[in-house]
């Protein structure tokens, strides 16, 4: 999913990376703990946190998080923002909450990890839900 | 024999230094990269020496971090001044924690550092003594 779609999906802001918004991202994860992400997320995601602190973009810059989305209206500090543009990451912002962020994103086809692990595609994602 | 290494660099880490935590693990990470490490492993390392550093940062007074790189492997020892672990087979539990509310804040304290660093490595040592301190040694095989 590119990350103009995100944006509109989302009605993000961006924070920085306006020059990145046709790059793509394979995969997306939720998560406000930083172990959590090391542990779970997969190389060129799109990370959703409420984490606004350095901490946030120096984990992405570990762990090969191509863009984060801060939810629920927060933003992040300067010093995270500062990072992030000397590593290329791109930083988005939504008032969304962290369940609807995610939630829209999955339901137009981003990805989660353990679809990824599994090689779960779309149609067969669809079909697993449906039986929900 | 343990081979001569090709690369060999100290990372002092300060305990409680927010502000800086983590940023060895992303000068690691860039020395491996202008190694011409596989990116998989470079990957691999980065999140296992993080994970290691911030538990030096957010539970001990301070200490060291040593990148070794041989023809044969690359090696991340930390070794610190802080409280140990008196439990480590419960320490290395997935979702076990003593992270304070402050470090839970910070983003950290989800009881997946020590299991996520065994998840990445190839081989990993701990040892600890309680009051004194706890070493790492963190091999990925090349």
């Amino acid at each position: 999913m590119k990350l103009e779609a995100v944006q509109r999906i989302l009605n993000c802001q961006v924070i920085t990376g306006h020059d990145k918004l046709d790059e793509e991202v394979g995969v997306g994860c939720g998560a406000d703990l930083m172990s959590d992400v090391l542990a779970f997320i997969k190389p060129n995601a799109l990370l959703l946190t409420g984490l606004t602190n350095v901490q946030s973009v120096r984990t992405a810059e570990i762990a090969e998080v191509k863009a984060i989305v801060y939810v629920r209206g927060k933003l992040p500090d300067k010093e995270a923002i500062d990072l992030a543009k000397e590593k290329g990451i791109v930083l988005l912002w939504t008032s969304l909450p962290m369940y609807e962020s995610c939630g829209r994103l999955h339901e137009c086809g981003l990805a989660g990890g353990s679809e990824l692990e599994e090689g779960l595609r779309d149609a067969k994602r669809a079909t697993l839900l449906a039986t929900l | 024999m343990p081979s001569e290494p090709l690369f060999w660099q100290r990372f002092d880490i300060c305990g409680r230094d927010f502000v800086d935590a983590g940023k060895a693990s992303i000068s690691i990470k860039g020395i491996l990269r202008e190694i011409g490490i596989h990116p998989s492993l470079i990957r691999r390392a980065a999140i296992a020496s993080y994970e290691a550093e911030m538990n030096v940062v957010l539970y001990a007074r301070k200490g060291t971090m040593e990148l070794r790189v041989t023809p044969k492997d690359i090696r991340v020892m930390v070794d610190d001044e802080g409280p140990g672990i008196s439990d480590i087979e419960l320490a290395m539990r997935e979702g076990y924690s003593t992270a304070s509310d402050e470090i839970r804040e910070m983003g950290f304290g989800a009881g997946m550092g020590l299991s996520n660093i065994k998840k990445n490595a190839d081989d990993f040592i701990i040892r600890s003594l309680v009051g004194k301190g706890t070493t790492l040694e963190i091999t990925f095989r090349l």
